[in-house]
C-alpha cells in the first residue's frame, strides 16, 4: 500500500530539505514468465539540493525506480513521498522535469515550440511562454535555434533541447534517465560539465540514471550502487566535491578512490557467475 | 541562358526526371494498343468490305480498322479526338459535353469524398479512445468493403429515394462508403503511431486526454492521413462513377459509360472512360499538393 508517511508531511509543511523519501518500497512486474521482482526493499532518501546518480547494470532496476519516483510505475509495496506528496499528487503539481534516455523531441515542432510544449499544457500565457522559452534556451546554449526542426540538430543538441523542455517548467526536482547514453563520449564530457554548471546555478534537486562511473562520480554529490536481480540498493557513497568543480577533479586521487568504490560495488553486486 | 545550354539542360532534364520513362512506357502502350486495334477490328472491317463486293489492299484494312464508327477497341486518336470535340468544341451546357457531365460527377466525388473524410477520422478517433468500439467496429467496417458496391448501389438509391432524399445526397453516399474505410484504417494506424516516450513524456506533464490528443495524436498521424485522403479521394470518384450507373437521369461519367454500352459506342465509352481517370489523377494530384505544403510547414520534409 501507498501511504504519505505522517513525519514527510510534516516536513513538506515546514519546509524541510527532504524531496524525496522513500522506504521499504518493492515492485514485482507480472509477466507472460511469471512475477519478476524489479525493485527489492528500496531505501533512499534525497535532500533538497542533491545531485544523485543511480548506478547499475542493465535490469538492476535504477530506470524503474526513477519511473516509480515520476509516477510512470506504480509499486507494489512499500512507502514514497515526492516533495511530500504521493508520485501521483506530485505528477500533478508538475513537480519534477523528466528528461529520457532519447531526446523525445516532438518531430513537426520546432525547438522552440518544442520547449513550449509542457508549458502550453499549463495553459501559460504568451509572453510567459516566450520569455520562458528564450531563458531555458539560453541556458543550454541553444539560442538561435529556436526556428530549427528536431532533424536539423545534432543528436546533442536534441538532448540539450529535451533538457531545456524539462527545465522550462521549473521544477525543483529534475529526473534524468541516461540522458547522455547515446552521445560519444567528447559531447558527454561537455554535457557533464554544462549540466553540473547549470545545477549549481539554479540550485535543483537531480536524479540521474547512468551506467557510466566516470559519469555517476563527476556529477553527484551522492552514489547509489544498485544491483541485479532483484533489483536493490548495494552501497550509497558520499562524494563530497565543491559544487563548482571541473573535469580536472577527474584526475585527483580522491575521485579514483571513489570510482573504485562504485567500480568495486558493481561488481560485487553482480550475479552472473563468471 | 544560351539556346544551346537550354536545350541540353532540357534534354538533361528528360533524362533524368521522371517524364522521360513515363513518355517511353506511354509509346509503347500506344504501339501495343495500335496493333490490338487492328487485329481486334480485322474480321469487322474484312466484312464490311465483303459485303460491299469491294477489293481492298493492306493500307485500306489498316485505315479502315483505325476508323470505323463502333469498333471493337478504337484506336487511341479516335478517343483523343472524341474527348477533343466533346470537351473543346461543344458547349458545357450540352449533355453530351464530357464537361458537363465531369462537373456533374466532380460534385457527387467533392461530397462523397468530404463526407467520407469526415466520417472516416471520426471512426479512427473513436476507434482509438475506446476498445470495446474497436471489437465492435471494426468487424463491421472491414465487412462493409467486402459488399460489391455495384451491388449496394441501386439500393442506397431505391431506399433514399423512398426518404425523398434524391440528387446528389444518394451518389455522394456511396462514394463516401467507398471513401472512409482507407481513411479510418490509416488515421487509426496514424494516432497510434506516437511511441512509449512520446506519450510518457505526456504523462510526466499531467495532460489530460485532449491535450495528449490535439498536440501530440493529431499532428503525429497527419502523415498517415494524407497517405489516406490520396487513395479515398480515388475512390470517392470510383463510388459517384458506380453511383451514376444506378441514377443515370442526372448525367456524369457514370451516365455516359452506360448510356455508351447501350448504344455500342465504343468510343463514347473509352472518352468517358479516360476523362475519368484524368479527372481523378488530378484530384490525388491535388491533394498531393496539400500533403507537401503541410509537410512543409510539419516539418517532415527534409
Amino acid at each position: 500500500m501507498l501511504e504519505t508517511t505522517p513525519k514527510a508531511q510534516i516536513d513538506a509543511v515546514k519546509g524541510t530539505a527532504r524531496v524525496i523519501d522513500i522506504s521499504r518500497l518493492s515492485l514485482t512486474f507480472e509477466t507472460s514468465d511469471g512475477p519478476v521482482q524489479a525493485l527489492s526493499e528500496i531505501d533512499l532518501a534525497i535532500e533538497r539540493g542533491e545531485f544523485v546518480s543511480l548506478i547499475g547494470p542493465s535490469g538492476c532496476g535504477k530506470t524503474t525506480l526513477l519511473r516509480v519516483i515520476a509516477d510512470l510505475e506504480t509499486p507494489t509495496s512499500g512507502a514514497i513521498t515526492v516533495n511530500g506528496l504521493s508520485p501521483s499528487e506530485a505528477r500533478l503539481e508538475r513537480a519534477y522535469g523528466y528528461v529520457f534516455q532519447a531526446p523525445a523531441l516532438y518531430p513537426w515542432r520546432t525547438i522552440a515550440r518544442n520547449v513550449a510544449l509542457p508549458l502550453e499544457i499549463m495553459g501559460l500565457s504568451k509572453e510567459e511562454r516566450k520569455e520562458r522559452v528564450q531563458r531555458n534556451l539560453d541556458l543550454v546554449n541553444l539560442i538561435g535555434f529556436e526556428k530549427r526542426f528536431p532533424w536539423q540538430l545534432s543528436g546533442g543538441m536534441q538532448q540539450r533541447a529535451s533538457i531545456a523542455r524539462a527545465l522550462a517548467v521549473d521544477p525543483e526536482l529534475l529526473l534524468m534517465d541516461e540522458p547522455f547514453g547515446a552521445l560519444d563520449e567528447i559531447v558527454r564530457d561537455k554535457l557533464n560539465e554544462q549540466l553540473l554548471r547549470l545545477w549549481n546555478k539554479t540550485q535543483k534537486t537531480v536524479v540521474f540514471v547512468t551506467h557510466s562511473i566516470p559519469e555517476a562520480v563527476f556529477l553527484s554529490t551522492k552514489v547509489v550502487v544498485m544491483s541485479p536481480r532483484p533489483g536493490r540498493i548495494h552501497d550509497i557513497i558520499e562524494c563530497g566535491f565543491a559544487r563548482d568543480r571541473t573535469l580536472e577533479i577527474r584526475e585527483t586521487p580522491r575521485f579514483l578512490e571513489i570510482a573504485n568504490r562504485v567500480r568495486n560495488g558493481l561488481r560485487q553486486g553482480h550475479s552472473y557467475v563468471d | 541562358m544560351s539556346t544551346e545550354r537550354g536545350a541540353s539542360f532540357l534534354l538533361e532534364r528528360l533524362a533524368g526526371g521522371s517524364a522521360f520513362p513515363i513518355l517511353v512506357v506511354v509509346g509503347f502502350i500506344l504501339a501495343i494498343w495500335y496493333v490490338g486495334a487492328f487485329f481486334m477490328n480485322l474480321d469487322l472491317q474484312r466484312d464490311k468490305f465483303a459485303n460491299a463486293n469491294q477489293a481492298y489492299s493492306m493500307s485500306d484494312l489498316i485505315e479502315g480498322t483505325m476508323s470505323q464508327e463502333r469498333p471493337r477497341l478504337p484506336a487511341p486518336h479516335q478517343i483523343a479526338q472524341e474527348i477533343d470535340k466533346t470537351v473543346f468544341e461543344l458547349s458545357p451546357t450540352s449533355k453530351r459535353s464530357l464537361v458537363y457531365h465531369g462537373e456533374v460527377t466532380l460534385q457527387a466525388t467533392l461530397l462523397g469524398f468530404a463526407i467520407g473524410s469526415a466520417l472516416g477520422m471520426l471512426l479512427a478517433v473513436m476507434i482509438v479512445h475506446a476498445a470495446s468500439l474497436e471489437r465492435s467496429l471494426m468487424p463491421w467496417i472491414i465487412a462493409s468493403q467486402t459488399i460489391p458496391i455495384i451491388a449496394l448501389a441501386p439500393m442506397i438509391v431505391v431506399i433514399m429515394n423512398q426518404f425523398d432524399v434524391t440528387g446528389i445526397v444518394p451518389k455522394a453516399t456511396i462514394s463516401a462508403y467507398l471513401s472512409f474505410f482507407p481513411v479510418t484504417v490509416g488515421m487509426v494506424k496514424g494516432l497510434r503511431s506516437p511511441d512509449p516516450l512520446q506519450l510518457d513524456l505526456m504523462r510526466t506533464y499531467s495532460a489530460s486526454r485532449l491535450q495528449t490528443f490535439f498536440k501530440l495524436r493529431a499532428p503525429a498521424s497527419v502523415p498517415f492521413l494524407f497517405a489516406s485522403l490520396k487513395v479515398a479521394v480515388a475512390a470517392s470518384l470510383v463510388g459517384a462513377v458506380v453511383a451514376e450507373m444506378t441514377k443515370s437521369e442526372d448525367g456524369g461519367f457514370g451516365a455516359r459509360l452506360l448510356a455508351g454500352s447501350y448504344y455500342g459506342q465504343t468510343i463514347q465509352i473509352w472518352a468517358a472512360l479516360f476523362a475519368a481517370a484524368l479527372c481523378a489523377a488530378m484530384l490525388v494530384w491535388i491533394v498531393t499538393i496539400a500533403d507537401r505544403a503541410v509537410s512543409k510547414r510539419m516539418g517532415y520534409v527534409r
